[in-house]
């Protein structure tokens, strides 16, 4: 019998929730501003949802996605958009790990698409586009790659460039044309959009807030981004991540084989 | 054999002679391969029987924390797919490979290495005992990545791959679909090393989509010195 919900034992059933929990105020546990250019990371339970906002809909996050009970297990960029027939990530999607889990679902998303192919702004198009500004010059107003930043926030757990894999770019959007040619979209970001990321395992999460590498601006203005920490519980079986398609919902029940 | 309708479709054909390469081997359906390609010199895949994905990753010989980046290549040409013309860019940045002969047109860094754990996402969690991709890149890394790099290689240093003659396009509004492959039976791509390279291939095993035409077929690789 095809691997499904509706064919788990009842037990394993069970220690699904019947429905996934909205967003509501009384559920958050902290916030805490990550400023435009700045780097971040930390462990998130399954269970807890991080919702990060564009405050001024110039943001950018470059996120890396790892297991924190197993390092070598991470975000995989193809097993995620080949699951899903996606060449992007929005509303609905899971973030697949090498292992065939999921890391973490998006059940709400106000943005519409976040780039997971263009990897990170670092040090060398940093200078080209946007010059060189150092702490010694401008304190904490220097400029700091995507690369650089996540590489500091890697260095902290124990990990290294090894740990650098395609990444996610939360709130852009960069299309391709029938040929395969790129654009970074200028028009796509809005203020106060944000972008729900629910944790089905224990996560190390490591952001880093700088520019996309194809954004053209040509001044260096990365976007400030509210970061909140709320208590969602798990995907339900109602959950429009699990219900999108028959891959994940054999990707939620794999995850939970593993955490339950 | 689709043709693709897109116009961007560069065939550039070589002049070297297989009788003058200095390595000249064939990789079993569904077999890993390791093999060193020095600056100067030209690796040339070779798609025996045709639509035979093979699934590539490119380490620095000197020093193999910096490797084939997928999102590097793209982010540098701006485009999705390679093809002639496309260079291969190393995690930290630099050019790895030029692609400077292809008679196939397209080749995909998107869809990454089919695992057992993929698989069972995928299709079915029947899938689970079938040959795959990173069990080849698995067994590479056991056996033989230690003879030809300073270490041995680890499951941290597995990332995007290549998979040279496999079609897996992606239209303007972002779907994403592996479609039937566009190679054929002896098209070709060569790649001129621009730093000294440990090659890692998986010659694809999956039978569960059309990567391979369902059918995995032996693929044979040579390698020349620069004139």
């Amino acid at each position: 019998m095809p691997l499904s919900t509706a064919t788990l034992p009842p037990l394993a059933r069970a220690a699904i929730p019947a429905r996934s929990t909205p967003y509501s105020p009384d559920l958050v546990l902290w916030d805490e501003r990550l400023p435009g250019g700045c780097h971040w990371s930390g462990v998130i339970r399954r269970g807890h949802t991080l919702r990060l906002t564009d405050r001024d809909g110039r943001a950018n996050v470059s996120a890396l996605l790892i297991s924190s009970a197993c390092t070598s297990e991470r975000y995989n960029m193809p097993d995620t958009l080949k699951a899903q027939h996606t060449a992007y990530l929005s509303a609905g999607c899971c973030c697949y790990s090498d292992m065939g889990r999921v890391l973490c679902s998006i059940p709400q998303d106000t943005c519409g698409w976040h780039d997971t192919v263009c990897g990170l702004l670092d040090d060398a198009r940093l200078a080209a586009q946007y010059g060189r500004r150092t702490f010694q010059d401008a304190r904490n107003g220097m400029y700091r790659s995507a690369r650089s930043g996540l590489l500091i926030e890697l260095g902290k757990w124990g990990l290294d460039e090894r740990d650098l894999t395609p990444n996610l770019n939360l709130f852009s959007k960069v299309a391709p044309d029938a040929q395969g040619a790129l654009r970074f979209d200028t028009a796509h970001r809005r203020p106060g959009q944000h972008v729900d990321l629910r944790f089905e395992m224990d996560t190390l999460v490591l952001l880093s807030a700088a520019p996309h590498p194809l954004d053209p601006s040509p001044t260096w203005q990365p976007g400030d981004v509210d970061l909140m920490l709320w208590r969602s519980g798990p995907a339900g079986l109602d959950d429009p991540c699990r219900l999108r398609c028959a891959e994940n919902d054999r990707g939620l029940i794999l995850t939970e084989r593993h955490v339950l | 054999m689709n043709t693709p309708e897109q116009t961007d479709i560069r065939i550039v054909e070589s002049r070297l002679d297989p009788a003058t390469a200095v390595l000249d081997q064939t990789v079993p359906a569904g077999a890993p391969w390791m093999g060193r390609v020095l600056r100067g010199q030209t690796l040339r895949i070779l798609d025996l029987e045709g639509n035979q994905a093979v699934d590539t990753l490119f380490y620095a010989a000197a020093d193999p924390g910096e490797r084939y980046s997928a999102t590097h290549t793209i982010q540098a040409q701006g485009r999705l797919y390679l093809g002639a013309g496309s260079v291969l860019m190393t995690s930290r940045g630099r050019p790895m490979l030029t692609i400077v002969a292809d008679t196939c047109g397209r080749h995909d860094t998107l869809g990454g290495a089919c695992a057992c754990e993929s698989n069972m996402v995928r299709y079915a969690i029947e899938k689970r005992p079938m040959h795959s991709c990173r069990d080849n890149f698995m067994d590479a890394l056991a056996h033989e990545s230690g003879r030809y790099l300073p270490r041995a290689l680890t499951k941290r240093d597995l990332t995007a791959n290549i998979n040279f003659f496999m079609n897996v396009p992606v239209t303007p509004d972002g779907g994403l679909t592996f479609a039937d492959g566009i190679s054929a039976p002896g098209k070709y791509v060569e790649l001129r090393a621009e730093m000294d390279v440990v090659v890692l291939v998986s010659n694809c095993p999956q039978l569960n989509n059309p990567c391979n035409a369902y059918n995995p077929t032996p693929v044979r690789m040579l390698v020349w010195d620069g004139a």
